[in-house]
């Protein structure tokens, strides 16, 4: 894990947390989306809040996509759902909205989660990638097979 | 009869995120490491590896499904119902996706993290 890895997993974060802030305000200002009158679905897209969410959304699904290019689905996911410890501490903090103990207990239990596959690899599966930057993070075939590539180089050099 | 709307719209809410989040990964692992094809070719390459994969178009199909059935239920049914238990199920739907569809492995440490995660977001989104 690079830091700049480290980076992607953070925008997918908090670019979630914001867009899906954001885009849940400006629905409840667009009002009820039904069936019948589909065309709300189309108006609300003109709230500035949804707008904005949507773009905001955008740029989590460029870094989620980004995550899971070199990372496990299993992987990424938990750390995107520290996207909800964020919203629940900026309802607490910034907007001094009431945390009640039943979502302190969530927080903790979504932390406890990400921790647990934090300390694991990143990248378990393996597929036909141009394996050559990932051997930091899966421990297998990448990692032997550019091992013995240096080994050769290096007799070939000799 | 809202109840059924409600957990029908949350069913396909979580089908449709399932589907979608393991067409992603797939189009995403056969795509490669992005960070590596943008040193070596630049963001072009990147964008057009992404784009000219199959798999990217059905999973972002998916996905638009699955965001605009999520808007359909919000109306349908509370959004204190409706949103942590469509995110908690597409954890635990996506668990077993991903080691089914995409081999992960996916050991005891990444069960019981997909466990408190759905946990813990049915609790805060509640």
């Amino acid at each position: 894990m690079t830091f700049r890895k480290y980076l992607v997993l953070a925008g997918v974060t908090v670019f979630a947390a914001a867009g899906d802030s954001m885009l849940s305000h400006g629905m409840k200002q667009a009002g009820n989306v039904s069936l019948h009158h589909l065309q709300n679905l189309f108006l609300a897209v003109t709230n500035p809040w949804v707008a904005f969410g949507i773009l905001l959304l955008l740029a989590f699904f460029a870094s989620y996509m980004n995550a899971l290019s070199w990372a496990d689905l299993t992987y990424v996911l938990p750390a995107t759902s520290l996207g909800y410890v964020l919203l629940a501490l900026v309802a607490k903090f910034a907007l001094h909205e009431q945390v009640s103990p039943l979502r302190w207990l969530g927080i903790a239990l979504i932390s406890g989660g990400v921790s647990f596959v934090a300390g694991g690899p990143a990248l378990t599966s393996h597929h036909q990638e141009p394996a050559k930057n990932i051997l930091a993070d899966s421990p297998r075939p990448s990692a032997a097979s550019a091992n013995t590539a240096h080994a050769v180089s290096i007799g070939v050099k000799r | 009869m809202r109840h059924v709307y409600t957990w029908g719209g949350i069913l396909i809410v979580v089908i449709f995120s399932v589907i979608g989040d393991i067409l992603m990964a797939r189009a995403m692992k056969q795509v490669g490491d992005v960070h590596e094809w943008f040193r070596r070719s630049g963001l072009w390459t990147v964008v057009g590896r992404t784009l000219s994969n199959p798999n990217f178009f059905l999973g972002v199909s998916a996905m638009a499904v699955a965001f605009f059935s999520l808007l359909f239920s919000l109306s349908w049914g509370d959004v204190s119902l409706v949103a942590p238990a469509a995110a908690s199920l597409t954890f635990i739907g996506n668990a077993f996706a991903a080691k089914i569809f995409l081999h992960e492995k996916v050991d005891r440490r990444r069960w019981i993290a997909a466990i408190l995660v759905a946990g813990g977001v049915a609790l805060l989104a509640g």
